[in-house]
């Protein structure tokens, strides 16, 4: 229950302020500043500024607003898709059709998914866009897998068996009785892969395949201050601060979700 | 002296009290059979002389086992009695054994926890801990994995882990259960060999009353937590005192009173059915082998007749009921309703269907634990063309709710808010709604208490008469199939062996296997109640 918690703070304050950043930035974070370039953190600028003189705080809070966009767009895209496909290899288990989704997912799984993601972006060019749809593809099979094993064990209860008996097709079981008891699966799986996805995210943005400036973006905050940390530290140092602790909150917050819903669990704590 | 002994004991787990005053003995070479229903605190004697007991809970009174005061030892002392001293065996077999490991290391774990022994060592008296469950190293090597065995087997491993340091005291929570009747025999016989051999105690725990009474020397018999009535087997059932042991007694051998005659005009008629599954050894391409589960089966099912069906494990019962409910398609032979076929061409026969509906075992598994009763019972309706709408709807659900003694006020709770008893009789419920002609009942009552067993039969006959239904029985359990059908079939590797009035094939069986089914299965003694 603590991690649940401590995980759901740590995600609702990166997604408060990027929910906050719509409406007000301390600073805007696209005007250059120069005569208040690198500089530590004061009153009037909490984070500091870097090398442009940008807000480094109003540019965190914009920039959690393109990692949380794209990581979600991307578990969207993987769930979207993965999870018909996954329902659709469990109802025909062992015949042609499962094989063929789930060796196809093999093929996905076999390849390196930020290398891919690199190869996509840098053929189709970088932008944020690509680099949803980059780490959306390499989510697909995560959730496909998942859902078909989920969906396996429900189709040997007996209230399937039931709606079977009352005449109902493979499409509407899955729908009615599969998916809904394979939800919190499918919602734990997502926070982690949500994770996942602001971490590959910030991977494309800092090798400068992600988000292209100006739009703000943990990954190239990162970038730009590394040649600068002997003599600014404080510009790598939050943006890469924001990445672990919202990474570590939704891992948490996954974990303490699995917990809650796995039964067995449950009943060794009470 | 007592090898076990439990005076007086109380016990709470997180301060809501689970037993009450509850003491029992067992002597050495002593079978204590310990009877209750599910939640009467059986189990939680069992563990409590053991000390496992789930955290929070707090146990007063006095524990002893073997001349030691079990709740004065510490765990690390507890951890030398368990298994050295005290053995236990459990309800299932196939969750008991860790899959990954073979019956030689798990059986020889015991001993090298206990005794400093070799690995070598060890394993020489995990096989004559086998042999001696009957499971000899020519035909069972110590390298067997659990998955290469069959239940009874496997139950047999249990019972060597457990017999492995030769404790002085078996505890044994449920140990057929979840077996065949002609293996629980087997098993029942071997636990009472070893007690004899060895001067061990045993502590039988069962709900099955009947196991009880031909095994135990004394009967404990528990309600809700507290015990309510003891003494040896030989006198109690002729001599029962307490109110609730004499309505188990009752329950047990219940026969649900039913009026209606069956038509002489068949319902449903099987005719020659074949199952074949084919069999893909070696991938997609190799060769493929067929196996056939149901070998050619013809019976009918007259109107308004209750039709039994026994066999073990693994004889086609289950494939034989969803070829009938039109699930899968058959590879020989035709099954005709009322003279139309369940499956005509590739497709399901809809038109046959809705007049057939399904009741299954697990009152836990057979409903969408998301959905809502309402929703659940009107399932059935898809098979409908013009499925009842709004007040014709709530009407009907409401009049199937009444039927199997549930209110209108249940229709809006979900699934888990019942009892196992109230689940199934929601099940039936379920199948009831679209009044069908046949409904089958897969082992219905299987998974259920002996007194709420009795109420599930009686509501069944009720209904029957009242809705001129016909049953297809589906069952292991023989005396629930003699108590309320009118005929039987027994099926043994996938064809029927006999058939008959359920009278005189309990009576004068005729097949060797009916014979055999029948001599295996426990019987109370004669006369009582």
């Amino acid at each position: 229950m603590r991690n649940l918690w401590l995980g759901g703070v740590l995600t609702a304050i990166f997604a408060g302020m990027a929910v906050l950043s719509f409406l007000w930035t301390p600073y805007d974070p696209t005007v250059l500043d120069i005569a208040n370039k690198i500089k530590a953190p004061t009153l009037a600028h909490p984070l500091g500024t870097d090398h442009f003189g940008r807000d480094i705080l109003s540019m965190i809070m914009v920039g959690a607003r393109t990692s949380i966009a794209v990581a979600l767009v991307a578990v969207g895209i993987g769930m979207g898709l993965g999870v018909p496909l996954g329902l659709t290899a469990a109802a025909r288990k062992g015949g042609l059709l499962d094989e063929l989704i789930m060796r196809g997912n093999d093929l996905v799984f076999a390849f390196p998914s930020l290398l891919i993601a690199i190869m996509i972006t840098a053929v189709f060019g970088a932008s944020a866009v690509n680099a949803i749809i980059a780490i959306g593809i390499f989510n697909i099979p995560v959730f496909a897998r998942l859902t078909r094993s989920g969906a396996l064990s429900l189709w040997t209860r007996d209230y399937v068996m039931a709606a079977r008996v009352a005449g109902k097709g493979a499409t509407r079981i899955s729908i009615e009785h599969i998916l809904p008891n394979v939800t919190n699966l499918l919602i734990v799986q997502g926070t982690i892969q949500f994770s996942l996805g602001i971490l590959a995210e910030a991977g494309l943005s800092y090798v400068g395949l992600g988000a292209q400036p100006p739009t703000a973006s943990w990954g190239r905050m990162l970038a730009d201050s590394q040649t600068m940390i002997s003599f600014a530290p404080h510009m790598a140092l939050f943006p890469g601060l924001a990445i672990l602790l919202t990474v570590l909150g939704l891992n948490l917050m996954g974990d303490g979700l699995r917990d809650m819903f796995d039964p067995k669990l449950r009943r060794a704590r009470s | 002296m007592s090898l076990l002994k439990i005076e007086k004991l109380n016990l709470s787990i997180h301060g809501s009290q689970i037993l009450h005053d509850v003491s029992m003995q067992v002597a050495p070479g002593q079978i204590l059979g310990v009877i209750g229903e599910s939640g009467s605190g059986k189990s939680m004697s069992a563990f409590a002389a053991m000390q496992l007991l789930p955290n929070g809970a707090r146990c007063e009174g006095q524990i002893t086992v073997a001349g030691q005061d079990v709740l004065a030892l510490t765990e690390p002392q507890l951890c030398q009695m368990r298994g050295r001293d005290v053995g236990m065996v459990f309800q299932e077999p196939m969750t008991a054994l860790n899959p990954i490991r073979t019956i030689g290391d798990q059986v020889a774990e015991t001993i090298l926890i206990h005794e400093n022994v070799s690995k070598a060592e060890a394993l020489e008296r995990a096989a004559e801990a086998l042999a001696r469950a009957e499971l000899p190293q020519e035909r069972f090597p110590l390298s067997r994995y659990p998955f290469e065995l069959s239940g009874g087997q496997r139950q047999r491993v249990v019972i060597a882990m457990a017999i492995a340091l030769r404790p002085k005291l078996l505890i044994a929570d449920e140990p057929t259960t979840a077996l065949d009747v002609t293996t629980q025999a087997q098993i029942l016989e071997l636990l009472k060999r070893l007690v004899a051999e060895d001067q061990m105690g045993l502590m039988l725990i069962s709900h099955d009353l009947a196991v009880v009474a031909d095994l135990a020397d004394e009967i404990v018999i528990m309600q809700k937590g507290r015990v309510v009535e003891s003494g040896p087997a030989a006198t109690l059932f002729h001599d029962m005192q307490h109110p609730y042991s004499k309505a188990l007694l009752a329950a047990s051998t219940h026969v649900p009173n039913r009026e209606g005659a069956a038509q002489d005009q068949p319902l449903l008629s099987v005719r020659e059915v074949v199952r074949e599954y084919t069999l893909h050894a070696n991938g997609w391409l190799g060769k493929t082998s067929k196996l056939q589960a149901v070998k050619g089966v013809s019976f009918d099912i007259r109107k308004g007749e209750s039709l039994g069906l026994v066999g073990e494990s693994g004889c086609g019962k289950s494939t034989l009921t969803r070829a009938i409910l039109g699930l899968e398609e058959v590879q020989g032979g035709e099954i005709l309703l009322d003279g139309q076929p369940v499956f005509s061409g590739k497709k399901p026969n809809r038109a046959v269907r809705r007049r057939m509906q399904v009741v299954f075992q697990d009152p836990y598994g057979s409903f969408n634990p998301r959905w809502k009763v309402s929703r659940l019972i009107c399932e059935p309706m898809h098979l409908l063309d013009q499925p009842p709408k709004g007040r014709a709807l709530q009407d009907a659900m409401v009049e199937a709710m009444e039927s199997v003694g549930l209110t209108a006020d249940d229709l809006d709770k979900y699934i888990h808010e019942f009892s196992g008893g109230q689940r199934q009789r929601i099940a039936i419920a379920r199948a009831l709604i679209i009044k069908p002609d046949l409904i089958i009942l897969d082992e219905a009552v299987s998974a259920l208490d002996v007194s709420v067993r009795a109420q599930v039969l009686d509501l069944l006959a009720d209904l029957s008469d009242r809705f001129g239904l016909t049953y297809l029985f589906i069952s292991h359990d023989l005396s629930v199939v003699r108590s309320i059908t009118d005929r039987v079939l027994v099926m043994k590797s996938g064809e029927i062996v006999e058939q008959g009035e359920t009278q005189a094939v309990f009576d004068a069986p005729q097949h060797d296997y009916t014979k055999e089914l029948i001599a295996a299965a426990p019987v109370l003694p004669a006369n009582v109640a």
